[in-house]
């Protein structure tokens, strides 16, 4: 049986969460399929992959040169393009990280397979044993469940922080098979410059577990200083709805919805947020979401797990003070 | 400098009533406008045009009320228009729209660069521009927040990625999707308002395109929407009540309890 496989992402040579995620997910998958599961990890120096094996992958394609170490998307094309033609999965996972979104669509295309995006829910189909892919569309109004039900592999990205890491289990045996790259064989019409790590030393917000979001309620720039120190405290890392960046208050990186990034923290705070469709396509799959609105009937509080009707300009800076107290 | 925009005609809105649950396909009704991500797009193509010279050409893939679109285009500064219709190609997903593009652009003055936005906010999908590309056989550079120069048949731009922001140098001709950070669109002029009336957008079907049937449309596409559905809240919310003091009290309570801080 066609193996399930993961595009296992690394920065800097660590594995991404959303790889230990696609571990766990892949090994549900391939369970239902009665089927193995690969991951393919390309890099340099990697670290950590026998954590992939913990979590449930029984091979890791383990490709390790200099040249993998930044992202070039046209080198990873061609490795992950190979691999599959070589192998032949049934199904191929990748995170909808930067990187996912950039190169799978070219590894689909020219594979000229189907490809599902951003999708944040996965099963087999019972009867026709193809995967049913659900992803938001419109903005996040509605979910399309998509399946590909001829081409392989069915190819899809994944929502970072939507599917949970699960236990993983050290005795658990897999191979971790090298792979020989040829780096005179590959080349590459981009070339990376410069790396600009404008958000600074602060938490950034794909990886962060808590968000604290401020909207248009924060009523002007300087309140983001409000919601900073809550953030701080927190060890939370800061977003914005759109009014804020498109006034200037703060740079379009904080932005989260449609426009923005996607987020899937543990908690999330929505600070003076309406709660307008695009904003919620960017932040609906968080564990916990804390609203905190003067206006009862704002549609933020449709989606809240912990709904604060009240002036954030009371709470926020009450909620600050409490934590302060108890880390004290 | 020879630039092509791909733009898509969406809907402002969909309204979820419309929509009944478990159907397959979904008709959007009311205002339908450019992509607000395109207007990125084709402002970057008109500055370019302006600040080096020679052509900007919008192409859309889409139905004849498209035509309406590129005449929006052609009012903002977008020299030419072509529509790709024909009924055959309705139905196409990524692969195919991106191929469909891609035998369009070859038609045309060859492109030094092609910009598309991010992504459409309908399928909301962002894989038309790489897709593209690759059916083009170029190099591309996705969420390009500023283009920095372009000089000796190369690109320097950077583009926002997860840690922030990179400069990266491309070789041209290549595709580029563009972020909203990129430029501030502007708006039609009175001029470019008389040019889009005037205008006559020319119309390429699949036969003026050569294009292989098989590889469009529903049948050409790989994959298949089998549901589309409203998101359903899984969890039923808890608003807490009382003082301020006790509604901070309550919420720390309550994630102490999860454990999430
Ligand atoms: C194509 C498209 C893409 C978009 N993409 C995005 C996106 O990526 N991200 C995004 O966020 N938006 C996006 N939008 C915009 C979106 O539709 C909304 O306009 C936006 O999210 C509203 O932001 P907001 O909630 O901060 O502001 P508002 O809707 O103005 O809400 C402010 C809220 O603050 C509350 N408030 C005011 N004062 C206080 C106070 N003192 N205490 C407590 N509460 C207070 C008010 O009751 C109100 O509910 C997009 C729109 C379009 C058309
Ligand atoms: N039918 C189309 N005609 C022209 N350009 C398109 C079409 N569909 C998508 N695009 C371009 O591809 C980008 C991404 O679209 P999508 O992949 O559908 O989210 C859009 O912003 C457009 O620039």
């Amino acid at each position: 049986m066609n193996e399930v496989w993961i595009f296992a992402e690394q920065k800097d040579g660590k594995l991404r969460g959303v790889s230990h995620e696609l571990a766990t997910e892949g090994r549900r998958l391939a369970d239902s399929l009665e089927t193995g599961l690969a991951a393919v990890c390309l890099g340099h120096n990697v670290q950590g992959v026998d954590q992939l094996v913990a979590l449930g992958v029984d091979r890791v394609y383990l490709l390790e040169d200099p040249v993998l170490a930044d992202h070039n998307e046209d080198v990873y094309t061609t490795c992950l393009v190979d691999l599959v033609r070589q192998h032949s999965p049934q199904v191929l996972l990748a995170g909808a990280t930067t990187l996912g979104r950039s190169f799978i669509p070219r590894v689909a295309a020219r594979l000229e397979t189907g490809l599902a995006a951003n999708c944040t829910g996965l099963e087999i189909d019972p009867q026709t044993r193809s995967l049913l892919q659900t992803r938001p569309c419109y903005g996040g109004t509605l979910m399309a469940t998509v399946v590909c039900p001829e081409k392989r592999p069915q190819v899809a990205t994944v929502r970072p922080h939507v599917f949970k890491k699960g236990p993983s289990d050290a005795s658990r045996q897999g191979e971790i098979v090298r792979v020989d790259f040829d780096s005179s064989s590959v080349t590459s019409s981009t070339r990376l410059i410069d790396v600009i790590e404008d958000m600074g030393e602060k938490v950034k917000l794909e990886e962060a577990d808590i968000i604290v979001c401020g909207g248009r309620g924060l009523g002007s720039p300087k309140n983001f200083d409000m919601l900073s120190e809550l953030a701080e405290i927190l060890g939370a890392a800061l977003g914005s709805s759109r009014p804020p960046v498109d006034d200037g208050w703060v740079p379009y990186a904080y932005q989260v919805g449609q426009t923005g990034k996607t987020v899937s923290p543990k908690v999330y705070f929505a600070c003076g947020i309406s709660g307008a469709p695009q904003h919620l396509a960017g932040m609906q799959t968080s564990d916990i979401v804390v609203a905190i609105n003067e206006d009862p009937k704002a549609p933020i509080f449709d989606i809240a797990t912990y709904g604060i009707v009240g002036d954030l300009f009371k709470i926020v800076p009450l909620l600050t003070a409490r934590l302060r107290q108890a880390n004290a | 400098m020879n630039v092509v925009v791909c733009m898509k005609q969406v809907p402002e809105s969909v309204t979820i009533s419309g929509v009944p649950q478990g159907t397959a396909s979904v008709r959007p009704q009311g205002k339908m406008v450019i992509n607000p991500f395109d207007m990125y797009a084709l402002e970057e193509g008109i500055r370019l045009k302006e600040r080096y010279g020679g052509r900007v050409t919008a192409i859309s893939m889409g139905p004849a009320e498209a035509e309406e679109a590129l005449k929006e285009a052609i009012a903002l500064g977008i020299g030419e228009a072509v529509l790709v219709c024909d009924p055959i190609l309705e139905h196409s997903d990524t692969l195919a729209t991106s191929y469909v593009l891609a035998r369009c652009i070859e038609r045309l003055e060859r492109p030094d660069i092609v910009i598309c936005g991010r992504q459409a906010t309908d399928g909301d999908t962002g894989q038309v521009a790489p897709q593209l590309a690759e059916q083009l056989g170029l190099p591309f550079l996705s969420y390009v927040s500023r283009i920095e120069d372009i000089s000796d048949g190369r690109l320097t731009a950077q583009r926002l990625v997860d840690e922030g922001h990179q400069v990266v140098q491309v070789s041209l001709p290549a595709v580029i999707s563009v972020v909203k950070e990129i430029n501030e669109p502007r708006l039609p002029s009175l001029r470019g308002l008389m040019q889009a009336k005037k205008a006559e957008i020319p119309r390429w079907t699949a036969p003026d395109l050569g294009l292989d049937v098989s590889k469009v449309g529903l049948d050409g596409s790989p994959t298949r929407v089998v549901n589309v559905f409203v998101p359903q809240r899984s969890q039923q919310g808890q608003m807490l009540e009382g003082s301020p003091e006790s509604q901070v009290d309550q919420l720390l309570e309550k994630l102490r309890d999860a454990k999430v801080i």
